[in-house]
């Protein structure tokens, strides 16, 4: 059994489809990268995950579980955490806030949310701005209390969504360096990129789309070599020659 | 029959003047995102000009409209000018200040109103305001038929002015998304004006036609913001088309209520569809129309 | 200084009615005591949890009616109302919440605009229940404002250390995630739906039990008085602001300051402009003096409208930038 599956799903919007027929396994333990360009139908995959949306129609499972409509805070519960593309910081919280009220999906005390809340701080190298309001941070900053938030909840499925858009070159390292010590963690990961050198050194294996359609999966030796890929990213002359 | 004639009549009629009303919300709501619950207060406003027009200087009621109009399309811009628009600027934990900007707005409109007139009931009456005519058994009275055509009027005009010029055309950008027509060149702070004015205007022309017909005192604006936010949640906010028959639903309703069920439940018929709607198509009729 | 603040405010409070015997400034502490606790109310739902509330007059009427209802109807003692009118707004409170917390902002503001309607007109049209316009008369129960002096302080201090309880618990964190950031918090595992109806719940209990207070404190009600949209409602509103949206003594604050000013303008400035018209004898002072009197609500409009515009966060809220505009110099290492 695959700890995470998707099953034919499909969304409409009006007359529009922006997911259609997608279907992936994920299996525990791996980085799954989910590519295509823009306006391909990424985030809104992620958005029928966690329930922003429902789904036209389609199966989500996990652990063997039909999740599909559940409710994005029984979605958290259950284990399946997410970041946004566009970050959205609890701005007049600070860092550490931000942390505790994430923490407090598993925790019931204050005492314990604080202490789950700073260990998860540490592991993602964010304690040092702990007492900093929310709103305050630049933005990779932003990105890794997203992912921080995130990772409080305790997921064993973790959707980061463009985690690494906007951010520079040593920043970039450092977020492939946090999302790998994640992996090692145990927490599956299903990540949405864009930059092409983070998703092909991280992702065991790779899911392309493009129309909302899937055009491509494999390892991202084959997804490199993929004429559908290189087609969809760069120009049919390109996937020709 | 004749009952139900009668009521339908007077529910249509009602139900025109009705839409003017919720257009001028409903400009505002789509424009700057906000409900407006000042409205009620500015047609106060106008129908005090009216009063005070026809009482000192023996000006007919529906001439007044000129005098009226013009005065609110200015007080609106003013409005936002110096006390919505600032609030853009402001940092603040609650994103509701505008609204509640303008009850402060509505409550300084209704106690200078009370400090110049007093709270007594106020009416215009003229020569004609209690002629009616007849269609066969059921009867009109010529002040609301006039209301009711010269509210059409207003409103035909607003569509050709929202559809036709540029000016209603960088109204309705700004309404469909704000940064985009940011981005294409149109001013918002000027169209945000602009529109609060005409809202303004609207509501005012619609105070000063039912003046010949009704009473004035200064908190009548309570009740008609009220009507005017059930019939903009009812048309779908921000939906000029909608506020029509927002409008007509609301005038049909409270005739029929009034008719059947009794005089007092008046007000309440309104929250009941409000509520209603709330709970059933909470995208009001322009989820239902797509327009 | 700061951490002992709030016992030294207490300390005073207990000692005012020793100290001040005269009941007219008795019976404006007791205003000012009731009004801590509706602002309190307000700020839970409204200043933590986001979702701005104009129908806080719904719950405090509530509250009052079954007050007075216990001793009308009932022939109980208006007293059990405190509890009962606190859980009788949580009545209303539970099914409105349910039903309109599925709208978001603005919406929500109106929605509550439309249930404080909706309760008045109830009071009203149900005349077997509730005598309609003509209201509740109860006998008071204390001829010294003095008892009701110290139950109201008690609960208002019951009131803003409950709200400090809730504030820094699991509830308070996620009532002010929801208030800043709805799909984020539903993305934390947060059921905004929930805890949005038990911050409105906590609300309506205090507004509630306030309402309760009123009755038996006031011993008259009607329709008008407790269900009224700006003495009631926008008064809350601007007690919440005025003090500071979100903060614990915020609402102590604004309840302070907005009774002090209700009562600048009622009085014509503190008998000001008598004052004056009684010196120079003249009959246009005396005139004036009587529509200053009268345009009590135009000054609060007035207020509303500067409040907002100027002091947006509060008196606590903008605290610091308060100071900053008064002293520009000496206090720039304090705000930090």
């Amino acid at each position: 059994m695959s700890l995470f599956e998707i099953k034919n799903l499909v969304k409409y919007f009006g007359g529009l489809a922006a997911v259609n027929n997608v279907s992936f396994k994920v299996e525990k333990g791996e980085i799954f990268g989910l590519i295509g360009p823009n306006g391909s139908g990424k985030t809104t995959m992620f958005n029928l995950i966690s329930d922003y949306y429902n789904p036209t129609s389609g199966k989500i499972y996990f652990k063997g579980e039909d999740i599909t409509g559940f409710k994005t805070h029984k979605i958290c519960r259950l284990g399946i955490g997410r970041t946004f593309q566009v970050v959205k910081p609890l701005g007049r919280m600070s860092v550490l806030d931000n942390v505790i009220a994430a923490a407090f999906s598993r925790v019931n005390t204050k005492h314990q949310a604080h202490d789950l809340a700073m260990e998860t701080l540490e592991f993602c190298e964010l304690v040092h701005r702990k007492d900093v309001l929310a709103k305050s941070l630049p933005i990779g900053e932003r990105k890794r209390l997203e992912i921080t938030r995130a990772m409080a909840t305790k997921p064993e499925l973790l959707l980061l969504d463009e985690t690494a858009a906007g951010l520079n070159p040593s920043e970039l390292d450092a977020a492939i360096e946090l999302i790998k010590r994640i992996r090692d963690k145990g927490v599956t990961i299903i990540i949405i990129e864009h930059i092409m050198k983070v998703i092909m050194t991280i992702s065991d294996r790779i899911h392309a789309i493009n129309f909302g359609q899937t055009i491509a999966e494999g390892t991202p030796q084959e997804m490199a070599n993929s004429p559908a890929v290189i087609e969809a990213y760069l120009g049919e002359e390109y996937a020709h020659s | 029959m004749e009952v139900f004639l009668q009521t339908l009549v007077s529910g249509i009629l009602k139900g025109g003047l009705y839409g003017l009303i919720g257009m001028g919300m409903s400009l505002i709501m789509g424009v700057m995102g906000i409900i407006n619950l000042a409205h009620g207060a500015l047609m106060m406003v106008g129908m005090y000009i009216t009063f005070a027009c026809f009482t000192y200087a023996g000006i007919d009621p529906y001439l007044t409209i000129f005098i009226s109009m013009p005065s609110l399309f200015l007080l609106g811009m003013l409005i936002q000018k110096y006390t919505l628009n600032p609030l853009m600027e402001v940092e603040s934990i609650l994103p509701e200040n505008q609204v509640l900007m303008t009850v402060g707005i509505a409550m300084v409109l209704t106690e200078v109103a009370r400090f110049v007139f007093s709270s007594d009931y106020k009416s215009v009456r003229t020569s004609y305001s209690g002629d009616t005519f007849f269609i066969g058994d059921i009867s009109f009275s010529v002040a609301l038929v006039a209301a009711f055509f010269i509210a059409l009027a207003f409103t035909l005009c607003m569509f050709w002015f929202l559809l036709k010029t540029d000016l209603g055309r960088s109204i309705r950008a700004t309404a469909q998304d704000k940064d985009a027509a940011l981005l294409m060149g149109v001013n918002s702070k000027r169209i945000t004006i602009l529109t609060f004015g005409l809202g303004s205007a609207l509501v005012a022309a619609a105070g000063t036609i039912l003046m010949p017909v009704y009473y004035l005192f200064p908190d009548i604006g309570g009740p008609f913001t009220r009507k005017a936010f059930v019939i903009t949640i009812l048309g779908g906010l921000g939906s000029t088309v909608g506020a029509i028959f927002g409008g007509l639903t609301l005038g049909l309703a409270e005739a029929f209520g009034a008719t059947y069920i009794g005089m007092a439940y008046d007000d309440m018929i309104g929250l009941l569809i409000f509520i209603l709607v709330l709970l059933f198509i909470p995208g009001g009729f322009k989820r239902l129309l797509k327009v | 200084m700061r951490k002992y603040s709030p016992i030294l405010l207490l300390f005073i409070l207990i000692l005012f009615p020793i100290a001040v015997r005269d009941h007219y400034h008795q019976h404006l502490m007791i205003l000012v005591l009731m009004w801590v606790v509706i602002g309190s109310g307000w700020n839970v739902i409204a200043g933590y949890t986001g979702q701005v509330s104009f129908g806080d007059a719904a719950f405090f009427g509530t509250g009052a009616y079954t007050a007075g209802l216990f001793v009308t109807k009932l022939g109980i003692s208006a007293w059990w109302g405190m509890l009962f009118g606190g859980i009788a707004a949580m009545a209303i409170a539970f099914p409105f919440g349910w039903i309109c917390f599925r709208l978001r902002g603005a919406y929500f503001a109106l929605a509550t605009l439309a249930l404080n309607e909706v309760m008045r007109h109830i009071a009203t049209i149900w005349e077997s229940l509730t005598d309609g316009m003509v209201g509740i008369l109860v006998m008071q129960t204390f001829v010294s404002k003095v008892p009701y002096y110290y139950i109201a302080l008690g609960l208002a201090v019951i009131s803003v250390i409950g709200v400090q309880i809730i504030m820094g618990s699991k509830w308070g964190y996620y009532f002010v995630s929801i208030r800043e950031d709805q799909d984020a918090a539903e993305s934390l595992g947060i059921n905004t739906h929930y805890y949005k109806m038990l911050s409105l719940n906590v609300a309506a209990f205090l507004t509630g039990m306030a309402g309760a207070l009123f009755m038996n404190y006031m011993g008259f009600i009607d329709p008008e008085v407790v269900f009224s949209l700006h003495d009631i409602s926008i008064m809350a509103i601007l007690v919440g602001i005025v003090g500071g949206v979100g903060t614990l003594y915020g609402p102590v604050v604004g309840a302070f300051v907005m009774v002090a000013v209700h009562e600048f303008f009622r009085t014509g400035f503190f008998g000001f402009f008598k004052g004056i018209a009684a010196l120079t004898g003249s009959d246009m002072i005396t005139v004036f003096a009587k529509y200053v009197m009268q345009a009590h609500v135009l000054g609060f409009g007035i207020l509303v409208v500067l409040v907002i515009l100027l002091l947006p966060n509060g008196i606590v809220g903008d605290w610091n930038l308060i100071v900053k505009k008064i002293f520009p110099v000496k206090t720039r290492e304090v705000t930090s």
